[in-house]
């Protein structure tokens, strides 16, 4: 709490309207961030006093340097890993959304395919990687595959409870006035998904990453095409942790984009109307 | 499906023209057991405005939602004699209804809310934008079309539920409760209003409502109706001259009605077989 007295930033401002509003997200960033620089200080440290060897744990400057070194190699697997991620990511919001329509329309369809849909999620994706990575054509098709099993059902089944969750009064104002079934989705029960979706798609986001890293474990391919999870295994095997850490550090950060990226599409879409992201005013 | 539906033509009565809505000996008995309505009888004159009063609980808003075609009754039918038939059989009425509760889409802005049954209809924004704020304008709130449900008091949304059902400018307009949330002042202004209306377009309104004196003052003819099971207890005119206004209100003959309707709403309480004690 005393960060923000003792950071200066405006102490003149204090008791003017807007001033707790502006240091309230003053706050939410200088304290991670300070907490961050605490952290990453106190590593390095640690590894300078103890005179930690690197192969068992490097100081943060070494793996600022081998970041920097290694860069052509990581960045390359960087995109790798974000094309599967986010390709999964997109065809899970597709497939899941497609779906959970469908079976909301047609009680057929649900009895039909929702069983499956979840023996696919139950079952843990290590275990199937190796059976789709010899079916898929390609690694990379493999490693989508298994990324899009895991992101797919929880879009598929949030939207399925939003679908389901309509107000019965507005379904009966819907029937009064004549409206068709797509007129209904339309305009009643997709808008009405659209929060229980978003919360799907901020699970999904994650998901898809870390199955994308499972596959590659799994997996375990070489060559031009490795993402980061293969880098991470090689830097293992060869000793060289402080490229191991870099990767770790990509991945965590992409992980941390992702997040950021769907709460912040969560909070534009829902910012009008929706519990979830407005402020309470009594 | 329906059985009473190729007599409808021989229906007319003899002396009264036909009613608009016709209901027959109508029951709905819910799933989990509750009897809501018993042997519900009744005859809607076109044009008429007739008010359904009962205590809570006793069924009024299931016949209201049965009159709409929400959910068929366990017995009994319900027929439009005067209204056309579709093809499979379904009248074609042009009704509105008001529900109890405002239900109004918590993502779409006032206006959006409004335009939604001519939007069903394919009328596109521009061609509804005259119509929609000329219903707005009447509830009083044409300056929050761009506002959100959740920005709006419990009386504002439930007056948006009202220039809802207007706008379509309806035939047959079923309200139930649409006036219990707001103020007097707004009230007594919103029922002058919907006097007002239904005077120049020959609606035919149905009402439900808990107040006596809302009743009275509106309507024609006031239905009262008993709980356990949920039927008609008495059938009331209300002979009092049309356009009825503020001095209507004040007057020695608005008072006696009251009182008539007062004693008889009583007796309709007392006379549900578990008595006052269960209503309360
Ligand atoms: N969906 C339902 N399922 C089961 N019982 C119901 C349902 N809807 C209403 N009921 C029951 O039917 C009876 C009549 O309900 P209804 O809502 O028609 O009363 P009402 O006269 O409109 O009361 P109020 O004046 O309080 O609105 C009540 O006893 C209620 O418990
Ligand atoms: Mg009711």
């Amino acid at each position: 709490m005393t960060a923000a007295a003792s950071d200066g930033a405006a102490p003149a401002a204090t008791g003017q309207p807007g001033r707790s509003a502006s240091s309230g997200r003053l706050l939410r960033i200088a304290v991670p961030a300070a907490m961050m620089v605490l952290l990453v200080a106190a590593w390095q440290a640690y590894c300078t006093l103890y005179e930690v060897p690197h192969y068992i744990l490097p100081s943060p400057l070494r793996v600022a340097q081998a970041m920097w070194t290694d860069w052509p190699i990581l960045g390359a697997a960087l995109i790798v890993t974000l094309k599967i991620t986010f390709a999964a990511l997109l065809l899970a919001l597709v497939g899941g959304v497609a779906l959970a329509v469908l079976m909301v329309q047609s009680r057929w369809f649900e009895l039909a395919l929702f069983p499956y849909a979840v023996v696919l999620q139950v079952t843990p994706i290590v275990a199937i990687a190796p059976l789709i990575i010899i079916y898929a054509p390609t690694t990379q098709q493999a490693l989508l595959i298994c990324a899009w099993i895991v992101a797919f059902f929880p879009v598929l089944s949030n939207t399925m409870q939003g679908l389901k969750s309509t107000d019965h009064n507005l379904l009966n104002l819907f029937e009064l006035y004549g409206a068709s079934r797509w007129q209904t989705l339309l305009y009643l029960k997709l808008p009405n998904a659209l929060p229980y979706f978003l919360a799907g798609l901020r699970i999904a986001g994650g998901l898809a990453l870390i199955a994308a890293v499972v596959a590659e474990f799994a997996a375990g391919s070489a060559g031009a095409g490795s993402g980061l999870a293969f880098r991470l295994l090689e830097s293992q095997f060869r000793l060289n942790i402080p490229r191991l850490f870099a990767a770790l550090i990509l991945l965590s950060l992409t992980g941390v984009v992702i997040f950021a990226a769907t709460s912040a599409v969560s909070h534009l879409l829902l910012r009008r109307w929706h519990e979830s992201a407005l402020k309470r005013e009594n | 499906m329906d059985p009473q539906r190729a007599s409808i033509p021989a229906g007319a009565e003899a002396g009264s023209g036909r009613p608009i809505i016709r209901l027959r000996n109508v029951s709905k008995t819910f799933s989990s057991g509750t009897v809501a309505l018993s042997g519900l009888s009744l005859d809607v004159a076109p044009g008429s405005f007739v008010s359904l009063l009962g205590p809570s609980g006793c069924g009024k808003s299931t016949a209201l939602r049965i009159i709409a075609g929400l959910g068929d009754p366990t017995s009994g039918t319900v027929e439009w004699p005067t209204s056309k038939h579709d093809s499979s059989g379904r009248p074609e009425r042009e009704i509105s209804f008001v529900f109890q509760e405002p239900t109004l889409m918590p993502w779409a802005t006032v206006f959006r809310n409004v335009w939604l049954p001519l939007r069903l209809k394919g009328i596109s924004k521009a061609e509804a934008s005259g119509r929609v704020m000329e219903a707005l304008d009447l509830v009083g709130l044409a300056k929050f079309a761009g506002a959100y449900p959740r920005e709006l008091s419990g009386g504002m949304k439930m007056r948006v539920s009202i220039a809802r059902a207007l706008v379509t400018r309806p035939k047959v307009l079923l309200m139930d409760e649409p006036f219990a949330a707001l103020d007097e002042i707004t009230r007594f202004k919103l029922n002058n209003d919907l006097l007002h209306l239904w005077e120049t377009y020959g609606w035919t309104v149905v009402f439900v409502t808990h107040s006596v004196f809302e009743s009275v003052y509106l309507s024609d003819r006031i239905v009262v109706m008993a709980a356990r099971p949920g039927r008609v207890f008495e059938d009331m005119a209300i002979d009092a001259p049309y356009p009825r206004g503020d001095a209507f209100r004040t007057s020695a003959g608005y008072a006696e009605h009251c009182r008539r309707v007062s004693a008889s709403l009583h007796a309709a309480i007392m006379s549900s077989t578990a008595g006052l004690d269960d209503h309360l």
